[in-house]
């Protein structure tokens, strides 16, 4: 005969082997996805990049990230102000030869609300303020990953123009990493492990 | 066949879509207000407006302008009555003269967009037209002398 306490701890460690297998199917998924986020991290660290994700009210230019020559300033829209915007100069493409403005469509940076500053921040605030509604453009998961793989103006990283390296990983890659962290959950990096990617001048 | 309007002029011209706006304009249409200085969007000798914001078109590809208002130095008022150009003449403003239809095309920018810009509002605004003479103090007073003329008496 089955005895009635047999037959619960029969289910009890059933079910004690599912929720466990959950949870490392889990912990392996978030740390899969993690760990994708710390591959994007060179791109995200490029000055290609940080040159318009910088601290201060100004673009950067060049691998030195120096202050945006003609002190270019932000304007309200991320977009330069009154005669000096960024179209007073940037095409939508890039102009050949040294030194020559480089361009995208819509070249700009973040607007004056949403800076989205990234200098300074450990891989761990970074990865925070990427899925920040408030901070990103209200953007959501989908869109941070539209935002990283589609527009022209991020693709330029890849095809920055004379003089200028583009940034340290092939584009399918990026965009690979860029879902696979999405799709794990858009896990963070943990909030200890991360050094800080220096503030530039 | 590009058509854009030049000086509220309609204008079509057959060349490279790749011809930088600059070159189409001093040589195809003869409007030689507008001056070469850098051709790398350096000095703001260049400068005309495309739709109303300032543009270097030593850079700007004449594809850039089609459908589009181009107004250059000339197209700024028929008789030189633009408040920018009053100041500039009461002021005395240029030296040698070659970076000043540029320096006026960015400030005309500048005072639709500030009527009344402080020292800060006209160095960002100019900053990215240089003066070999060094006359930016003179086009300093002449900006705030344009916005006093416009308070008073409007734009013309
Ligand atoms: S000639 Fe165009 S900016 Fe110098
Ligand atoms: S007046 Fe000579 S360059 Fe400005």
């Amino acid at each position: 005969m089955i005895r009635y306490r047999d037959v619960l701890r029969s289910i009890f460690s059933i079910l004690l082997c599912v929720v466990s297998c959950l949870v490392s199917a889990n912990g392996q998924r978030n740390a899969a996805s993690a760990a994708a986020f710390e591959a994007m991290l060179p791109v995200l660290h490029h000055p290609r990049c940080m040159n318009c994700h910088s601290a201060g009210d100004f673009p950067r230019q060049g691998d030195d990230s120096h202050p945006h020559a003609m002190n270019v300033r932000r304007g309200p829209e991320g977009r330069g102000v009154t005669s000096q915007k960024c179209s007073t100069c940037h095409q939508d493409h890039n102009l050949a030869g040294l030194h020559m403005p480089p361009g995208a469509p819509d070249w700009q940076m973040p607007p004056r609300n949403t800076p989205m500053i990234w200098a300074g921040l450990t891989d761990n605030q970074l990865c925070e303020l990427l899925k920040e509604p408030k901070q990103n453009g209200h953007r959501n998961i989908d869109q941070i990953v539209e935002h990283m793989t589609t527009p022209k103006l991020v693709l330029w990283g890849w095809n920055p123009g004379e003089g200028r390296t583009p940034v340290p990983m092939s584009q399918a890659d990026f965009a690979a990493k860029v879902k696979e962290w999405a799709v794990g959950g858009a896990v963070c990096p943990a909030a200890s492990s991360s050094a800080s990617h220096a503030a530039t001048q | 066949m590009i058509s854009f309007s030049v000086n509220k002029r309609p204008v079509k011209v057959d060349v490279d879509p790749s011809t930088p706006l600059l070159w189409v304009l001093r040589e195809n249409l003869e409007l030689t207000g507008t001056k070469y200085g850098c051709g790398m969007a350096q000095c703001g000798a260049c400068t005309v407006h495309i739709n109303g914001q300032a543009v270097r078109s030593c850079v700007a590809p004449v594809s850039r302008a089609a459908g589009k208002e181009i107004t250059t130095i000339e197209g700024l008022s028929p008789d030189l009555s633009h408040p920018l150009q009053r100041a500039w003449l009461e002021i005395d403003v240029p030296q040698c003269g070659y970076c000043q239809s540029g320096q006026i095309m960015s400030a005309a920018v500048l005072l639709n967009e500030i009527p009344n810009p402080t020292d800060d509002d006209i160095d960002q605004a100019l900053t990215g037209n240089i003066c070999r003479c060094g006359t930016y103090p003179r086009i300093r007073r002449a900006v705030h002398r344009a916005a006093e003329m416009m308070a008073k008496g409007g734009a013309r």
